[in-house]
């Protein structure tokens, strides 16, 4: 169907490196923190099933990236508990950081070091084997084979953030945080990045990810929790969600094509040769997967 | 944990440093106002300056060599507020690796970056006319304050790179550091400056290591002004790195 899915799907099937611990890969309970006056989460409870995508939705200033940030070991949290992989934040900070590995906000890769560069800067702090290798192998699942020894400077925003989730993998963390990972990207890129979310989830990684689009929980989501004002007020999934509101009525509507329609639809051909210049496989994948939708 | 922190921050600082290396304007930016003063101070006010048997160039290297490195960390507090800034020092915190590692390759990178500067600026006064008749254990010696200088300053710049807001601000504090050397025996002998300006001169660190390398390179006895020297680099070293790690703690908890 792809090019690239079969020798994804081939590398996906490593199982983690890190020991499995059994139970929920993150279980947080009461968890609360403040900077100063200012309460941010105010008694946080949730799980997220091992292997499965879990999203975090809430508008700016909600928590959410604070939530991550714990969860990450990159701040404390001033009570109550959270455990990542089964190891504490808190106790087994090391042990976390050996789970799991952060997309941020901001793409997380360095400006002035070519892709390929990036990878194996990962793979070499990661203590793995043949960093070349790894850096190599993820070029290609991420179509950035031509880009791979180019300063990420003149990369596009799509291609910068392919290469922040494929530095996420390195060493197969079995757990993955995308903290707004399609903030600021354009449709395509949106659907790039959505569809390797897909990919890594299919191979078994357990993936938390925060967003401000509902869309992308919609899309992408097993489960989806609301965080709201520091707690969590809703958590379940969509056909959950959806039952809590009222039953829905019949009404005969004229269907207007979305912009987004319009968009793939004025782009769709013409957009892959201007844009897309360098070999961009990924490109294709993309409008196999938006016409099948 | 510790036995990676070596392998670790040779990894990192190999990013950093190529950094400098990928951008050699910031040498360039760093190299090029101590020159220009270079230029100013013998060719303009030098002529009128006495002093005494030294040839003027001989006598104020050591200052601008002092001037090139106040200059050059400001880069170290630049590219540590770039990476505080970007997702990259949170992407670092987040992976199993020794997290001091981080703050040591940029310390590390800088003392690389100065060392170039440093390199270029006594490479353009040669060409201007300084000669030492310096042996190799004085070279040695000089080599060693400035890169205890070096180290000194960089922890002073670890501070606003990791707390900055701006750019700006991440950059400005050098500017006091870059004016102390005028206010000290580096460019006049502090002989002729009215009481309290001759004080503050011949009394704030600049002074006694500006005399400790200047003798050094003239081949003059160094004195006690060597001990002074060590003694304001050092403690400015332990001051400035238990401030730099209260705010990487503070950072990073």
């Amino acid at each position: 169907m792809t090019l690239r899915q079969p020798s994804m799907l081939a590398v996906m099937r490593i199982p983690p490196t890190t020991n499995q611990v059994q139970g929920p890969a993150i279980h947080v309970q009461g968890l609360e923190k403040s900077y100063k006056e200012l309460r941010v989460l105010r008694g946080v409870d949730l799980d997220v099933a091992r292997g499965s995508i879990f999203a975090l939705l809430g508008s700016n200033g909600a928590g959410k990236t604070t939530l991550v940030k714990i969860l990450c070991t990159l701040l404390r949290a001033d009570t109550g508990t959270a455990r990542v992989n089964g190891f504490d934040v808190t106790t087994q900070a090391a042990d976390v950081r050996e789970s799991i590995s952060l997309t941020g906000q901001f793409a997380a890769v360095d400006e002035i070091l070519s892709g390929r560069e990036n990878l194996v800067l990962v793979a070499r702090l990661r203590h793995l084997k043949d960093p070349g290798a790894i850096a190599d192998d993820l070029l290609r699942r991420f179509s950035l084979t031509e880009a791979g020894t180019r300063r990420v400077a003149t990369y596009s925003g799509g291609m910068r953030r392919r290469l922040d989730i494929a530095m996420s993998l390195i060493g197969n963390p079995p757990v993955i945080f995308l903290d707004e990972p399609t903030a600021g990207l354009d449709p395509e890129a949106r659907i790039e990045v959505w569809q390797a979310v897909k990919e890594l989830a299919e191979g078994g990684t357990t993936v938390l990810l925060t967003t401000q689009y509902l869309e992308e929980a919609e899309q992408l989501a097993d489960r989806i929790a609301i965080l709201h004002q520091g707690r969590i007020i809703v958590n379940g999934t969509l056909t959950e969600l959806k039952q809590l509101l009222p039953p829905a009525k019949v009404e005969y509507v004229e269907k207007q094509p979305s912009l987004e329609d319009v968009f793939f639809a004025v782009v769709g051909d013409a957009g892959k040769d201007d844009k897309h210049g360098d070999a961009d496989e990924g490109s294709q994948d993309r409008k196999t997967w938006s016409n099948k939708k | 944990m510790a036995t990676h922190f070596f392998g670790d921050t040779a990894v990192l600082t190999g990013r950093t440093v190529r950094h400098v290396t990928r951008s050699l304007d910031t040498i360039i930016t760093t190299a090029i106002m101590p020159i220009a003063m270079m230029l100013m101070f013998v060719y303009v006010f030098g002529g009128a300056i006495d002093t005494g048997p030294i040839q003027y160039i001989d006598y104020m290297l050591p200052g601008i060599l002092l001037i090139t490195i106040a200059s050059g960390i400001s880069y170290t507090a630049f590219r540590l507020f770039t990476d505080m800034q970007g997702g990259i020092f949170e992407r670092f915190q987040s992976m199993p690796i020794a997290r001091s590692g981080v703050l040591w390759a940029h310390v590390l990178t800088s003392l690389v970056a100065n060392v170039i500067s440093l390199v270029v600026v006594v490479g353009v006064a040669l060409l201007m006319g300084f000669r030492s008749g310096a042996g190799v254990l004085a070279w040695l010696a000089v080599a060693g304050i400035l890169i205890l200088f070096t180290l000194a300053l960089t922890w002073i710049a670890v501070i606003p790179g990791l707390t900055a807001k701006s750019v700006d601000g991440a950059s400005a504090f050098s500017y006091p550091l870059i004016f102390l050397p005028f206010i000290s025996s580096a460019f006049v002998p502090t002989g002729t400056m009215p009481g309290p300006v001759r004080a503050f001169a011949e009394h704030q660190p600049v002074t006694s290591i500006v005399n400790t390398i200047r003798d050094l390179l003239t081949q003059q006895p160094v004195g006690t002004d060597i001990w002074t020297a060590l003694a304001w680099c050092v403690g400015i070293l332990i001051v400035a790195y238990i401030f730099a790690t209260i705010s990487y703690r503070r950072r990073i908890s």
